[in-house]
């Protein structure tokens, strides 16, 4: 093996990213490195090209066992990596940028044209004919992707990462990006490759390790694996009889409840196509699909965060305007997305200001909340929510993943919202707050209130939801109810849908 | 043409047009005598410009530069007042001087990570009050090796002066092109200018690089003082309030994108000199206020700016047109 890893681990406050996981890499294969976002697989780069130290673990290069401290150090091991967002210069030429901090000189001074005779040497065999005196920026994301992936060759010339190369590729890119991929596989480089498309992975791949919750679920021969156990892998399959028991709990009956919302022919070109959804009270939701199947696109557009370009949401009184999140949240909806930390919480501000944010939003500056109201309202949701924290003046950003999770919830509670999206509620979030932020969901549509939970993990809405949406290529491709809810019955609906002909490198 | 050559195209094509209408009102303008004399005129403002260029070029700025100039002229000037020593060794004190501020300057901002705007600002009032403790006074400098310096010229064809501290700014023109463009510290620049995180991912050291450009920087601000103080014979600590400006102005006129990562040191040199025509064009016409010059300055920079926009969104809307969308965000980033 030219790249052994056993039992590396990694973890962050409040989380473990990485959990014992083994991965071999041999000289002259592809080997796909598969997973929902937070599986793991960013943690598992970065800590083989050096941007990150890990806990534990062993990683060996050519038997030598390595540990990189940055991504120079991995470089000259050998280690060359390619990422989605091109890391090069496009204000330099294609030459200076094959061969930055290698530049031929003659008497102390570059030598221009013995600099480009070098960059037009380092691009032979990768079917380029391109002008390396150019400034970088001129040319294609795909002719940067290749320019930086001769680099990576030059520079390091064993083992090369490329993380999601594919993303913002049309197909012909795409193609011209494998063949230049499989002729570096034929030298005999080990290469690992990163990406959500399913179909690249087939066409590419020798073979794929799969990681789920920072643990390796499988390695496997892509050529003997079907689509089918590739995505259970991805989703999981460990459905347990006390969740099953819990799911019965759900109300099969909901659909038969008042009518809360009704979305008809709504959609937005690039983003989801148009979806028809009626939304009853009390009821929980669930959205399955892959990463990037249009998830968390569709509840942009239903939070306004984009606006629908088709199609209208309507509720008991007329329609519902929702172009912008100010007119969603004005027509009592929620928002608590999949980025907590960026996206979620104000980590500098306290558990009490957290809370009280979006209210105060809501009623504009000339009104403030009293501080013995945000007291009080503080209070009250850390009880009821059981936050973990010292005491209500303590930063958010303090806390664990779980409970800021659940101070994100409280400042939607405090708003009394009447239908609430969650995306990833439990992303990277222990187990023991997992099962709590479930039952916190439970809950919460006790009182009438309407929730939509987007996640990756299966068990979490077979859990959870009384109604899954399956989604993919970004559409809503199928409708589960109630005991139609089973691993097999989403799984199938992903896969069987998910045709050969999907255009092959649609950005993520 | 390569893209990469249309700003500096552009700035020599306005500054040949600018000539052209120049020569056509007063053909006199077409000599070595006016030659000379733009070059002679604004030799201390395009040797403080090259290393504002390599500066600007990095994606920084450098504010202190004006002050450094004056503090160069006031020490120089106090210093053969006050102490016996020759000319040459003064000047050798003071360019260590002012290059051991630049690089501290440097290694503040690389250290502390603080905007070099704030920082450069800190030295441009600690250079300006350094001036001040030295004398308040304009202090003359009576020297026979300044009366050489002044009277040090080549007589050219027509009877205009190259004089020496004209040949000293073309040198250093030529000197900081070498550094920027024909240097592996010079790639470091354009490399820190793309953006620092790349940069650090392509293996540029980034302190040592901060610390060598600010350096650089602070070299050139004291030969510029030198050089005002031979072409003035004096030093004065009031004097070049705001030169960092017009520094600043004659990079961007030369075609150097102000955030950084593109730009030619040549461009530079003939920003200086569209700037110096402009000031000589006002005097030929002798009946124009000598604010017309900062009106036409500020229309060119202007004018400059409206040029870099649209470049870079030519650049971009073709990217996008080949069917790459991502390649707008990617050179912007």
């Amino acid at each position: 093996m030219l790249l052994t890893i056993r039992g590396l681990s990694k973890g962050f406050p409040g989380t473990k990213a990485l959990d014992g996981v083994d991965f071999d890499l041999a000289a002259g294969e592809v080997h796909a490195l598969l997973g929902e976002n937070g599986a793991g697989k960013s943690t598992l780069i970065k800590c083989l090209t050096g941007a990150y130290r890990r806990d534990g673990g062993e990683i060996t290069l050519d038997g030598q066992p390595i540990s990189p401290g940055s991504t120079s150090e991995a470089q000259d091991l050998g280690i060359g990596t390619v990422y989605q967002e091109v890391n090069l210069l496009p204000n330099l030429t294609v030459a200076q940028n094959l061969t930055f901090g290698r530049e031929p000189r003659r008497f102390g001074m570059v030598d221009g044209r013995a600099q480009r005779a070098e960059a037009r040497r380092m691009l032979e065999g990768y079917g380029l004919d391109i002008d390396v005196g150019r400034d970088l920026g001129t040319y294609s994301v795909a002719v940067r992707q290749i320019v930086a992936i001769a680099r990576a060759v030059a520079l390091s010339g064993k083992v090369l990462i490329l993380d999601e190369p594919t993303a913002s590729l049309d197909a012909a890119e795409t193609a011209m990006l494998f063949d230049v991929v499989r002729g570096l596989r034929d030298r005999g480089l080990g290469i690992v490759f990163v990406s959500h498309f399913l179909d690249q992975v087939f066409d590419l791949t020798d073979r794929l390790t799969v990681l789920r919750n920072g643990r390796k679920v499988a390695t496997e021969v892509t050529a003997e694996l079907d689509r089918l156990r590739l995505i259970e892998h991805m989703l999981g399959h460990e459905l347990e009889a006390a969740e099953r028991a819990e799911h019965a709990l759900t109300d099969p009956q909901a659909t038969t409840r008042p009518e809360l919302l009704r979305f008809a022919g709504f959609g937005r070109p690039g983003h989801v196509a148009p979806f028809d959804l009626t939304v009853h009270e009390g009821e929980v939701i669930g959205l399955a699909g892959l990463l990037g199947s249009g998830r968390t696109e569709t509840a942009e557009l239903m939070f306004g965060a984009h606006a629908a370009q088709s199609g209208t949401a309507r509720d008991a009184r007329g329609d519902v305007p929702l172009a912008t999140p100010r007119e969603a949240i004005a027509a009592g909806f929620g928002f608590a997305p999949e980025d907590r930390k960026t996206d979620g919480i104000v980590a500098d501000l306290s558990v009490r200001e957290n809370i009280a944010l979006a209210l105060q939003a809501r009623r504009g500056w000339a009104r403030p909340i009293p501080r013995a109201e945000q007291a009080r309202l503080a209070e009250e949701y850390i009880r009821r929510l059981d936050i973990r924290t010292s005491d209500a003046d303590k930063a958010v950003g303090d806390l664990s993943g779980g409970n800021q999770q659940k101070v994100v919830l409280a400042r939607w509670l405090a708003m009394n919202p009447r239908f609430l999206i969650l995306d990833e509620p439990t992303r990277g979030i222990d187990v023991g707050a997992h099962a709590e932020i479930l039952r916190l969901i439970h809950e919460i549509t006790e009182g009438g209130m309407a929730i939509l939970v987007i996640s990756s993990e299966l068990d979490e809405l077979i859990a959870v939801a009384g109604r899954v949406i399956v989604l993919r290529d970004r559409a809503h491709v199928a409708q589960l109810i109630g005991a139609e809810i089973t691993t097999d019955r989403i799984v199938q609906a992903i896969a069987a849908s998910h045709g050969t002909d999907a255009p092959e490198g649609e950005a993520a | 043409m390569n893209p990469r050559f249309y700003p500096l195209a552009a700035t020599i094509a306005i500054f040949v047009a600018a000539y052209a209408v120049c020569y056509a009102q007063f053909p006199y303008m077409l000599s070595t005598r006016v030659a000379g004399n733009l070059l002679t005129d604004n030799a201390y403002l395009g040797i403080v410009a090259v290393g504002m260029t390599v500066v600007i070029l990095s994606g920084g700025i450098d504010l202190s530069v004006g002050s450094v100039i004056a503090f160069s002229g006031v020490f120089v000037a106090v210093m053969l007042r006050d102490s016996g020593l020759h000319p040459l060794a003064v000047f050798a004190l003071l360019l260590l001087i002012t290059t051991a501020f630049g690089a501290a300057m440097g290694a503040i901002i690389h250290v502390l990570a603080m905007p070099a705007f704030i920082v450069t600002l800190a030295g441009m009032f600690l250079a300006r009050g350094a001036a001040y403790m030295l004398t308040i006074d304009s202090v003359p400098i009576a020297h026979p090796f300044y009366d050489l310096m002044q009277d040090a010229y080549w007589l050219m064809p027509g009877k205009g002066r190259l004089t020496l501290i004209g040949v000293l700014m073309l040198l250093s023109v030529l000197g900081g092109a070498l550094v920027a463009h024909r240097t592996r510290f010079g790639a470091s620049v354009f490399a820190l200018g793309g953006g620092e995180q790349t940069a650090r991912l392509m293996g540029v050291r980034v302190g040592r690089t901060t610390v060598g450009i600010y350096a650089f920087s602070g070299f050139m601000a004291g030969l510029s003082g030198l050089v005002f103080s031979v072409y003035t014979g004096s030093g004065y600590p009031l004097a070049t309030v705001g030169t960092e400006l017009t520094a600043i102005a004659a990079v961007v006129i030369g075609g150097t994108l102000l955030t950084g990562g593109a730009g030619y040191v040549l461009g530079t040199l003939f920003g200086v000199l569209t700037m110096g025509l402009i000031q000589t064009y006002i005097v030929f016409d002798g009946s124009l206020s000598s604010w017309w010059t900062k009106i036409v300055i500020g229309l060119l920079l202007l004018l400059f700016i409206l040029l870099q926009k649209g470049l870079l969104r030519l650049t971009s809307a073709r990217l996008s047109g080949a069917g790459t969308g991502a390649g707008s965000a990617a050179r912007a980033g």
